[in-house]
């Protein structure tokens, strides 16, 4: 299994390869450069021409790109033009941020749609599955940002019960408890929308995997036993029913880096899906090459912790 | 025979099925007793209610959409009015089940050896260790070489042959007074069926149990049945023992049966095959002989307006008149 792991690490090199070249020349492509913003009527072209002389921006292709994937591979993406700080430095603080709230969510996710999904398999057609499949059908119908909006309007400014942007309360210093509390306090709201809005195919999935999974032949057999029927279930039917779940684990946990673009902008909140967006309005090159290097990355990740996490909860899928 | 040597009796049982709001009795008044230590056969067509009826026993029907009218007995007890819990105490322990599909029968998340032990935990007072060496001495009782290492497999690790005996093990593992085998060789190939007959034959004669063998394969019919009982459209046409009925066929049914099988010297390259097919659940015409429709050379006077069994010799019974009259139609539409 451990050398499986590493030669799948090591085929990951390639596949980074062709997306750093990928990144590398969209980024070139795009139109202008991090100086055009400092153009006014007075400013001397010669000053410009300087200026890219001395970012490099007039060497060979191959000359920049060895130049940014070298210095990209120790860790250095260069300078944010934007926040005038270390992409590395400003990834890491957003990506925590980010983490915080993914985690929260995913959590909270499960925990709603995972009941939800096996009371409406289990007991399906009955009244129960029906106001079930109805919540699931309504929360896939609105859009994210309608009822982001909603709940910011509703809970944020009417009611008051929860802040309305940021991530911390700027007057608590890091380390005491309401700074903690604080924070939990900005998560909250975005965590319930998202949660809220991602529980369907959850909840689709699972309940159609247990109506399949209980007219199996193997449940026919458990059943032929003379067992329980509740033991049925928990050791034959959800047994089988959580493996597509357990197949998509590996992307959720890398995704909990990836962050939602709707959530956090709405929400101001300052994590990836936010400085990603707002990085391409204003042609961030160092942060934009940077967030997609780490979304390519994580996504080669989670396919390799899916893969993982699938050879253990299914005895038929060994990784060999 | 003696009256109790009957462990099993059914009494004009119906199991219908919901379609679009309607029931429809895939086991159409069907009534017949299994004696202990006996191999009773029930053979058919796909679709003649065999199977329905096997699952009917041991109530393994998706109950929102069935209804079962009549009266199963077993040991004074009616199991058609027995609630899940009733019933779950006589699943497994008292009556046994062989499945048809020996991969999809098994879970493939479960180790073998648990799969089997499940069963000992809510039946017998075996403590954990008791359990674990009984599950051994079943691998063992069903002929498995290295119990220890199969116990310990998941199903997709063993071949089918193997999987079967699994399955046989988890039947037989408290030791159950009836086993139902539902079309237990059918995935199977040519010798490992053989050996698995030859098992069921060897545990049979060790534990003393009845079996009811559903089955549309003839040839396992004769090697291990002592009674066979024909269905057709959930009905029983035909019962007699079982070399009575190889040498006496007397249903059109069951004769067309007979005469469907490949012969070896045949001089003829063609199959015999019966006209038809078998009408469905919805369309079945349900007063008059079911199989007139098959044989409409026959003429229609020979049938009986509500055909009753009839014994046309000791212990054999034969549904309708119209055997009287039957000859295979020669005109060339076969």
């Amino acid at each position: 299994m451990w050398k499986i792991i590493v030669r799948r690490f090591i085929l990951m090199i390639p596949q980074l390869f062709v997306l750093s070249l990928l990144v590398f020349f969209l980024a070139k492509f795009m139109p202008g450069d991090p100086f055009t913003g400092l153009i006014t009527p007075q400013t001397d072209p010669a000053r410009l021409e300087e200026l890219s002389e001395k970012a490099g921006l007039n060497d060979p292709w191959p000359v920049q790109y060895v130049r940014w994937i070298g210095n990209a591979l120790q860790g250095e993406f260069g300078i944010s033009y934007t926040f005038k700080r270390d992409v590395a430095e400003l990834i890491g603080e957003r990506a925590l941020n980010t983490f915080w709230l993914s985690l929260l969510s995913v959590i909270l996710l499960y925990t709603i749609a995972i009941p939800l999904g096996i009371l409406a398999g289990r007991y399906h057609n009955s009244r129960l599955d029906k106001t079930i499949i109805l919540y699931s059908f309504i929360t896939y119908a609105i859009p994210t940002f309608v009822l982001s909006l909603l709940f910011l309007y509703l809970f944020g400014y009417k009611l008051e019960w929860f802040p309305t942007s940021g991530s911390v309360d700027i007057e608590y210093s890091s380390g005491t408890i309401q700074y903690y509390w604080s924070k939990l306090h900005h998560i909250l709201l975005p965590t319930i929308t998202y949660a809220i809005l991602g529980t369907t195919g959850i909840i689709q999935f699972l309940r159609s995997e247990i109506i399949d999974a209980k007219a199996m032949d193997y449940v026919r057999t458990a059943r032929s036993k003379g067992i329980p029927i509740k033991k049925v279930y928990t050791k034959h039917i959800f047994r089988n029913s959580l493996l597509p779940i357990a197949a998509f684990l590996g992307f959720t946990i890398t995704g909990l880096l990836g962050g939602s673009i709707f959530i956090e902008t709405i929400f101001g909140y300052p994590g990836m899906g936010q400085l990603f967006i707002s990085s391409i309005a204003s042609r961030d090159y160092s942060v934009i090459t940077a967030l997609v290097m780490l979304y390519g990355f994580l996504t080669l990740l989670g396919s390799l912790l899916s893969d993982i996490i699938m050879s253990i909860v299914d005895p038929r899928i060994r990784i060999e | 025979m003696q009256r109790t040597d009957e462990i099993l009796k059914i009494k004009d049982l119906h199991t219908a099925f919901r379609i679009n709001d309607r029931y429809y009795d895939a086991v159409d008044g069907v009534s017949l007793t299994l004696k202990r230590n006996e191999i009773l056969a029930i053979v058919g067509e796909s679709g003649c209610g065999k199977s329905t009826l096997a699952t009917s026993i041991i109530g393994l029907y998706d109950q929102s959409k069935t209804r079962v009218q009549g009266e199963i007995l077993y040991k004074t007890q009616n199991l058609v009015s027995l609630n899940e819990d009733h019933l779950n105490e006589i699943r497994g322990s008292e009556i046994g089940m062989i499945f048809q599909d020996p991969l999809s029968s098994l879970n493939p998340l479960m180790r073998v050896g648990d799969q089997i032990e499940e069963g000992l935990i809510y039946h017998t007072k075996l403590s954990s260790e008791e359990r674990k060496k009984r599950v051994l001495e079943l691998l063992q009782q069903v002929g498995i070489q290295n119990p220890e290492r199969v116990a310990r497999q998941f199903p997709h690790q063993l071949s089918g042959g193997m999987r079967q005996r699994v399955i046989i093990a988890i039947a037989i593992s408290c030791k159950p007074k009836i086993l139902i085998a539902d079309e237990p060789t059918t995935a199977l190939d040519v010798t490992i069926q053989a050996q698995i007959l030859d098992l069921l034959l060897a545990l049979q004669q060790e534990t003393g149990a009845g079996i009811i063998l559903i089955t549309h394969d003839l040839g396992v019919v004769a090697e291990v049945a002592d009674r066979v009982v024909v269905m057709y459209a959930g009905e029983i046409i035909e019962e007699a023992p079982v070399r009575e009925i190889f040498l006496h066929p007397k249903h059109p049914y069951t004769r067309s049966l007979f005469h469907s099988i490949p012969q070896m010297y045949s001089s003829s390259d063609r199959l015999n095959v019966i006209q038809g097919m078998v009408p469905s659940l919805t369309n079945l015409p349900r007063n008059g002989c079911r199989f007139a429709s098959r044989i409409p050379w026959i003429r229609k006077e020979a049938h009986e307006k509500n055909p009753h069994l009839h014994e046309v010799a000791p212990n054999h019974f034969v549904r309708c008149t119209c055997w009287k009259e039957f000859h295979f139609n020669r005109g060339g539409n076969t």
